[in-house]
């Protein structure tokens, strides 16, 4: 009898869609080490039995098709990204086996600081960090890892420390962080290392069925074409040239499962208590045909012209409408300028950015100077005459002056100038019903003490309308 | 007389000779015919083949090697 000792594992596809001459090879060069590490990690998860547990990571790189080789849950992530990606998925799925996958140009360059921060926090994944010193998909430019004197497109005298700097030992650098359980690095430059990286390769995964936490495997890959050499000559190269700068060795095996923080589960009561919301509102069915709206609130931090911003979308969604807030502002939380860009539709908004307000709510005098002219023919201006002396020059608009910041001081709160004018908007736009603003306010509002104060202010603004509109238009 | 062996999907090797340097038995070599994606792949020549694996290690792709053991107990098929 003679029996099948070793096959192409069951994790793989029987086809491989993506290549047409012939649905069974990988794109990879011949003799690349991808490869091997992919036929590891498929053995390795049909002798754990997890194969519909797995998610895999594909990233930017040779491997970015990862996904067409393994049978498995996939994720191809933006570039560097996949510790972050992983991150989500081994949180939300809590019975995921996520498999990071990623070369050194995808983990120890542009995504470096994904990579520290998820092992460093300790996330439930197996990193696997192909290693061959330079970026393969691109053509062979210096990676990280590259060696010093290394040629490559962009180091042709070779890589110099004072130009490029040294090259970066991933498993030295996250052995510095006290989460990560498993750290190793291993080569494939010979038949007994692939022997050997295996068992590490099983190690970090079984860390992952075990839920014991971030597991790195370094894999020092070769790459024949782009390091020049034919694939005998690259695994040579490796025992010659990167074992000696990047040890092959065990950093880190650590036996018992340390004790992780655990996820405290929420009900929707206890969301709704910890942002100090009492009670959830009605959607209202739309019942009215609107003109949309383009709106732009502006003034100096601290005016409220996010908050206001913030309400009026929150009035128009409860009413059954669409609404987009974009805010911009600067790096000060008080006294810089900002301004809340709101469109209020019927329809569904493709843009939220205003650049042409039909309607300009201008609570500071820079913020009228800025935006008059960008308002659209036939729209309105709200100006907030107790900061702003001049008056509005454009005559193709219609202009409400509003002395919003003094009846606000009347009514013993000056902040609350931004509901005034909200008032003023929603009277003269007959857009939004003021009384749905009257009961998002409370909702809204987080220090609830100022409700009132806040309720008042919008009354005021309803008053002072329909008092003093006829003289100002 | 069966011995254990391999099987090379000739379709699937794309020449890179691995698996030649790898086996302790000198059972692989490549062959002059040229395959499909256009590599002269390598053949399997039956020289005391004791299914070590190493062959299907090394080699890059996932489906090219197959590897078979001869059961100690069983006659030979």
């Amino acid at each position: 009898m003679v029996k099948v000792k070793h096959a192409k594992p069951e994790s793989f596809y029987k086809v491989y869609e993506r290549k047409l001459t012939t649905k069974k090879v990988t794109h990879y060069c011949p003799g690349c080490g991808h490869g091997v590490a992919h036929k590891l990690i498929a053995e390795i998860i049909d002798e754990l039995g997890i194969q519909d547990r797995v998610i895999f990571l594909s990233p930017v790189g040779c491997s970015v098709f990862a996904y067409y080789y393994f049978d498995v849950g996939n994720v191809q992530c933006s570039h560097g990204m996949a510790p972050a990606v992983g991150t989500g998925i081994a949180r939300t799925l809590e019975n995921s086996i996520v498999i990071s996958y990623q070369g050194d140009g995808d983990l120890a360059g542009i995504g470096m600081s994904a990579i520290i921060h998820a092992a460093n926090r300790g996330e439930n994944m197996a990193v696997f960090f192909i290693n061959n010193a330079i970026y393969g998909m691109t053509g062979g430019q210096m990676a990280p890892t590259t060696l010093l004197g290394q040629k490559t497109l962009t180091t042709p005298m070779g890589r110099s420390t004072n130009r490029d700097g040294n090259p970066i030992g991933m498993c030295e650098l996250i052995n510095s962080l006290t989460a990560p359980v498993f750290i190793e690095r291993v080569s494939l430059a010979n038949p007994a290392r692939v022997i050997k990286a295996r068992r590490a390769f099983k190690k970090a995964l079984f860390n992952q069925v075990e839920r014991k936490g971030f597991s790195f495997v370094e894999v020092l890959s070769p790459c024949p074409v782009n390091w020049k050499m034919s694939p005998l000559e690259s695994r040579k190269w490796i025992i010659n040239k990167l074992e000696p700068v990047f040890p092959v060795q065990n950093f880190r095996d650590i036996e018992e499962k340390p004790e992780r923080y655990e996820r405290v589960e929420m009900s929707d009561e206890e969301l709704l208590n910890l942002f100090k919301i009492e009670k959830e509102m009605e959607i209202k069915p739309k019942t009215k045909k609107i003109s949309d709206q383009h709106i732009k609130i502006a003034g100096f931090g601290g005016q409220g012209v996010m908050s206001a911003g913030v309400l009026l979308a929150n009035c128009a969604i409860m009413e059954g409408l669409n609404s987009t807030w974009l805010p911009s502002y600067g790096p000060e939380m008080r006294g810089g300028t900002a301004n809340a860009s709101v469109i209020i539709s019927e329809n569904i908004i493709g843009s939220p950015v205003v650049d042409n307000p039909n309607v300009l709510i201008a609570m500071n005098a820079p913020s009228l100077d800025t935006f008059e002219d960008q308002v659209s023919p036939g729209g309105f201006i709200i100006v907030n005459s107790s900061l702003i002396n001049r008056k509005v020059k454009r005559e193709d608009v219609e202009v409400l002056y509003v002395p919003a910041s003094e009846i606000a001081k009347d009514l013993g709160l000056i902040t609350t100038a931004n509901i005034v004018v909200l008032g003023v908007y929603m009277v003269k736009s007959r857009v939004l019903d003021t009384e749905t603003l009257k009961q998002v306010i409370p909702i809204s509002i987080k220090k609830k003490h100022l409700t009132e104060v806040n309720l008042k202010a919008l009354q005021a603004g309803i008053d002072i309308f329909k008092e003093e509109a006829g003289a100002h238009i | 007389m069966s011995e254990s062996y391999i099987t090379i999907n000739d379709d699937e090797c794309k020449g890179c000779r691995l698996c030649v340097d790898a086996c302790p038995k000198k059972c692989i070599v490549i062959g002059s015919n040229i395959n499909l994606i256009g590599y002269q792949y390598a053949r399997f020549e039956q020289n005391g083949c004791n299914a070590c694996g190493l062959c299907y290690y090394v080699c890059p792709e996932p489906g090219a090697v197959t590897v078979y053991k001869k059961d100690k107990k069983g006659s030979p098929q």
